[in-house]
């Protein structure tokens, strides 16, 4: 495990104390979210366990990136990481985090907090406990305004139902006396939306928004984030599993697999032509894509566990595609324009999605 | 905003008064109306004894020993020849601050201490909590008598030390809650939002950790005026000649042969006002509880 570590490691420190303020100023007029070599290890009886290595993804400003992958990729751990969520007991962060020109790794508590709600918003996947019970809606969402400005208990209610208003909730006055057990899934994933949005964050990201609500609302709610992240100007760092969700609501996409980037990309471009083979593979499971009554197709065995992560291609032992050359680390290499982490990238002519 | 009148999905209830909710409540749950009004009505008592009060508490009649309730005396006089009833309502105050002192102690040294302790986990938390173990295996009664030893015979002491062996029982109340609401989604959410940790515990932790709390609270109110009856029964309370329930109960005892209708008064006083409390606990339980909660 520590020969793999020192092998995948281009010595992150380097990077998060030297060499950012020089590339500062031209990274803060293109990119409003640049992580760099971030890697995140969690200490557990065994010892160390790392979980991401070196992901790295910009967001640009006003922007739509897609993070797709299978559960346990690392997805919401990269948005906790950016968010500065990550315990802070046997948790090991390093790499740069570098939003709209300030690196948030250096920034401490006090400094996070000022950016958490205000600047990077987050909506939660599970909009059922994402809001406290005992409070109103309403209550909640002029919270979160205080927190950010100096403004009065009555303005901060009026911009709270400003905000139930903008995320399209019939009668919003009403709504912000409710409390969060009366209200549906669909309504409280407005709700939480609304509560993102309410600072005018420059940053919207959204973990799985719509996972845990049902198919008609999901449509709805996807629409939602989009148009008022379009409206407002906010770029949206949106995490899912589902490349359908991709495919219809981002300009560029990263797809994760055990915990780092395999493919980074326009989603136009990786949809019409996968290079990587998991990448192939996530698009060959979308339902639909078969004749009717066919077996769906699945990518077969599962993400490795991060304590047993095989030595070479991390997704070597269960791609079809698999060689000699597999057995060796796998870096990210520039393939026309895009990343991937395969070393048959060039070669392999794989599956994408129906033309 | 075009777009609000899109779904009338929810209808628009009109939002009562806080009174008439108030008053709704009070008609949907009578046990809660009667215990509140009793209780009430003892702090009423309490207030203005020296008003409703037939004699002065310690007032002696010598000719009428442990005489039987009467037109003159309507609960009859003691062993020394005092108004029961007069005592009994002197008795009222020294009572209910007996039982909020206690419990206003171990609400100021419990909850805070359990909020840190589930808060900030870990070993701390270990060590923390075998100390209130440590705590818990005291005998309430004993601890409480060896501290009215130590720091002088009174019902204030007596009180204290009575809060002080509450106290642990709270914090690990609190403890236990605040462990099971501070990984809830909704305290992460709140952060990635950019709350402050005070923030937190105050604003999400502490109201969703402490509806058990307000019914314990009002179940150890009924607890410590029994604790205070059995120290003031044990002469460790209120001293003579104040008047108090337990004390009443007490000297009653002695003659218990010859005058058994002097313990009914006191009794019945100590009874009543634990079951107001128990009643008004578990009306609050319902009423608190979130997934109860009614429009």
């Amino acid at each position: 495990m520590l020969s793999r570590a020192g092998t995948g490691k281009t010595t992150p420190m380097s990077v998060a104390a030297g060499k950012v303020s020089d590339s500062e100023k031209q990274v803060s007029t293109s990119a409003l979210l640049d992580v760099r070599d971030l890697s995140v290890s969690f200490r557990d009886d065994a010892g160390w366990v790392q979980m991401l290595n070196n992901v790295a993804f910009t967001v640009k400003r006003g922007e739509t990136l897609g993070i797709v992958g299978e559960s346990g990729c690392g997805k919401s751990l990269t948005a906790l990481s950016v968010m500065g969520l990550l315990p802070k007991r046997g948790c090991r962060r390093t790499g740069a985090i570098v939003f709209d020109g300030r690196d948030l790794a250096a920034l401490g508590e006090s400094g996070m907090r000022q950016i958490r709600g205000r600047q990077i918003g987050m909506v939660f996947q599970e909009p059922m406990s994402a809001l406290d019970p005992v409070f109103t809606v309403g209550d909640q969402i002029a919270e979160t305004v205080r927190t950010h400005f100096p403004v009065s208990q009555r303005e901060a209610k009026e911009r709270a139902v400003e905000a139930l208003a903008s995320v399209r909730i019939a009668g919003p006055a009403n709504c912000a006396t409710q409390y969060p057990m009366s209200l549906s899934g669909g309504m409280r994933q407005r709700v939480m939306i609304a509560m993102a949005l309410v600072c005018e964050p420059k940053l919207l990201i959204a973990d799985e928004p719509t996972t845990a609500l049902d198919v008609t609302i999901q449509a709805q709610i996807m629409e939602l984030l989009l148009e008022l992240g379009q409206r407002t100007g906010t770029a949206l760092l949106f995490i899912t599993h589902n490349l359908g969700l991709i495919a219809e609501s981002c300009e560029r996409m990263i797809a994760m697999y055990a915990g780092e980037v395999v493919e980074d990309g326009p989603v136009e471009s990786i949809l019409q032509r996968p290079l990587h083979p998991y990448t192939a593979g996530l698009l060959e499971s979308l339902p639909g894509r078969r004749a009717p009554k066919s077996r769906l197709s699945s990518i077969p065995g599962r993400v490795p566990s991060a304590r047993e992560m095989p030595v070479g291609c991390r997704f070597g032992p269960r791609c079809n595609y698999a060689a000699a050359a597999c057995q060796e680390p796998q870096r990210l290499r520039a393939v026309d324009d895009r990343h991937v982490r395969c070393v048959r990238a060039s070669d392999l002519a794989l599956a994408g999605a129906g033309v | 905003m075009t777009a609000i009148a899109q779904k009338p999905a929810m209808v628009a209830v009109p939002r009562r008064s806080r009174a008439s909710r108030f008053l709704r409540w009070m008609r949907s749950d009578i046990r809660a109306v009667l215990s509140i009004g009793f209780l009430l009505l003892l702090v009423l008592v309490s207030f203005a004894a020296p008003v409703i009060a037939p004699y002065p508490p310690n007032d002696q009649n010598v000719s009428l020993l442990l005489a039987p309730p009467d037109a003159q005396h309507w609960l009859g006089t003691d062993d020394l020849s005092r108004d029961v009833l007069s005592r009994l309502i002197y008795g009222a105050p020294n009572s209910l601050y007996a039982s909020f002192l206690a419990v206003f102690v171990a609400v100021l040294l419990g909850v805070p201490a359990g909020l840190v302790i589930g808060f900030v986990g870990g070993w701390f938390d270990e060590v923390a909590s075998r100390f209130i173990d440590a705590l818990l295996s005291f005998p309430p009664i004993v601890l409480a008598i060896a501290v009215t030893g130590a720091l002088g015979i009174g019902l204030t002491n007596a009180m204290l030390a009575v809060g002080f062996t509450f106290a642990p029982f709270l914090a690990r109340l609190v403890r236990a809650q605040t462990l099971v609401v501070k990984s809830a989604l909704y305290v992460d959410a709140s952060r990635g939002f950019g709350a402050s940790t005070p923030h937190i515990i105050w604003r999400h932790i502490l109201p969703n950790a402490i509806q058990p709390v307000i019914v314990q609270v009002t179940l150890a109110l009924a607890v410590a005026l029994l604790a205070e009856a059995a120290l003031s029964f044990l002469s460790l309370g209120v001293q003579p000649p104040s008047a108090s329930w337990g004390g009443m109960l007490a000297r009653a005892y002695n003659y218990i042969e010859i005058a058994p209708e002097q313990m009914y008064a006191p009794g019945m006083a100590i009874l009543l006002t634990a079951l107001a409390f128990n009643a008004l606990g578990e009306s609050m339980r319902v009423a608190l509880d979130p997934t109860m909660k009614r429009r």
